[in-house]
């Protein structure tokens, strides 16, 4: 397993999609040769798996459908009626 | 006209009446027609059935709507309407009425609508372009959804319910047209290319239920066309679930009404997602236990090799070894000791028995000569001076020849 990673993130900029991609991974790794990751590695990964599993259910909790509507050529804040 | 008292027939009322129905009821044709004409003397009583004539020019034509056909129809009726009605020519013999039973009711010219339709409808199905390999799939998880219909409406706020129920996360751009009417059909097409712009990952092209001519933008040319030049993929809900647009056919997935079009746009939704998100973090605790538990048992079997192994259980297990041979050796002693004694009483007693003296003691006697001192074993040995050794003690004797 290459040990020299590319920077790594902040979590807090992460999409859904991005931490869940990198979780992903993460878990893969960890199943897999688990053998060969030392004990070090092994708990660096599972941090950085907690820290991935906290933004992607953060981003859940929050979630809001955002609604815009194009005016022309731009986009602007959509206002719904009340039903 | 005078009437030929021989040949004319002699019928009843009820019979003459019931060849009329006979002859009108049995003509195919007028049991399966559509009729066109303009509703006059409209009435709806109570019982729910609705009553009317329709005329043109030269005649009329009583219509009955049974309540049933009438709870179904998808258009008001009333006086003055050119309409067309779909029905059977049936004799009400009390009245001796003939009638028009209709069951389907449509505003004038819809039929050449539909003829309009079908026309297309054939024109663009031969240009392929409804093949089903034209399809594109719809992604499972969108970021951006677009969608295409009036602002006002129901349509938009019953698929806006639904995209925020089922995924909150995904971001909405509204390309608002109007959805009938004769401006409908360039705005559709306006709409359909400036939401492409916005790259989403897939399209809403939306109306509520209506007529055939409320629906008749969805069947224009350019806006097939324009979904079908779509370069996000396209899921069409217009209308009820029985009505069905050249857009739906053209579409790379149709959806019976808005909502479903919103629920089929989000086949993943939130709850998916938030499950998916405890599974991993299920397993990744559990990984993690295992892997510490794993090294933990591993820690704990060389622990005990190392105490087995270790210089002080040596240490004890030699000093058993000592008092081991300790004790043999005690017991080997022993049983020396013992041996030696049983030799040595067995000695002193043959020993014993050597002793001279006690010869003494069974009654012989020891007889030396008082010259030399030699002991007289033999006759010829003995000589005048001699000592007799007995038991207790010795006496001289002097020897006679």
């Amino acid at each position: 397993m290459a040990k020299s990673k590319v920077a790594e993130k902040n979590t807090e900029e992460l999409t859904y999609e991005e931490a869940l991609a990198e979780l992903e991974q993460i878990v893969s790794a960890l199943e897999g040769d688990a053998s060969r990751n030392s004990l070090e590695e092994s708990m660096k990964l599972f941090e950085r798996g907690q820290a991935l599993v906290a933004r992607c259910g953060a981003l859940l909790e929050a979630a809001q459908l955002k609604v815009e509507k194009l005016a022309g050529e731009t986009v602007i804040p959509f206002e719904e009626e009340s039903a | 006209m005078q009437p030929s008292l021989f040949s004319a027939s002699h019928l009843t009322v009820s019979q003459v009446t019931f060849r009329i129905r006979k002859l009108l009821e049995g003509d195919l044709e007028l049991q399966d027609v559509w009729v066109e004409g303009e509703i006059s003397n409209f009435s709806r009583p109570a019982s729910g059935h609705l009553y009317f004539t329709l005329k043109d020019k030269n005649a009329s034509l009583r219509c009955v709507i049974w309540k049933t056909d009438a709870a179904r129809l998808r258009m008001t009726l009333r006086d003055g309407l050119s309409i067309e009605a779909h029905g059977k020519i049936a004799v009400y013999e009390p009245q001796g009425q003939y009638q028009l039973i209709a069951n389907i009711v449509q505003p004038k010219g819809e039929g050449e609508l539909f003829q309009e339709y079908l026309r297309l409808k054939a024109m663009l199905e031969a240009e392929g372009l409804f093949d089903p390999e034209r399809k594109r799939p719809i992604p499972e998880l969108p970021r951006k959804i677009g969608i295409v219909t009036s602002a006002t409406g129901a349509a938009l706020r019953d698929m806006l319910n639904t995209l925020r129920r089922r995924l909150p996360l995904v971001h909405i751009i509204l390309a608002p047209s109007p959805v009938q009417g004769m401006d409908a059909p360039p705005a559709l097409v306006n709409a359909l290319v400036d939401i492409n712009r916005q790259n989403p990952d897939v399209i809403l092209l939306a109306r509520g239920g209506g007529s055939i001519e409320d629906l008749w933008a969805f069947n224009d040319e350019h806006v097939v066309r324009a979904v079908v030049d779509s370069n996000a993929p396209i899921i069409c809900g217009v209308g009820h679930e029985t009505d069905f647009t050249l857009c739906d056919f053209a579409a790379d997935l149709r959806a019976p009404t808005p909502t479903a079009a919103a629920e089929l746009a989000t086949p993943v939704t939130i709850n998916d997602l938030a499950g998916h998100l405890e599974n991993a973090r299920m397993r990744l605790t559990s990984l993690m236990d295992d892997m510490l538990a794993e090294r933990e048992a591993s820690v704990s079997s060389l622990a005990a090799r190392l105490k087995y192994a270790s210089p002080s259980r040596r240490i004890q297990s030699e000093g058993q070894y000592l008092d081991e041979l300790a004790r043999r050796s005690l017991t080997v002693f022993l049983h020396v000791n013992q041996l030696q004694s049983v030799r040595l009483r067995g000695l002193a007693s043959r020993l014993e028995a050597l002793n001279p003296l006690a010869v003494l003691q069974r009654g012989y006697a020891v007889v030396t000569r008082k010259s030399d001192r030699t002991v007289v074993s033999k006759v010829g040995q003995a000589e005048g001076r001699m000592t007799v050794r007995v038991s207790d003690g010795e006496f001289d004797v002097t020897g006679i020849t």
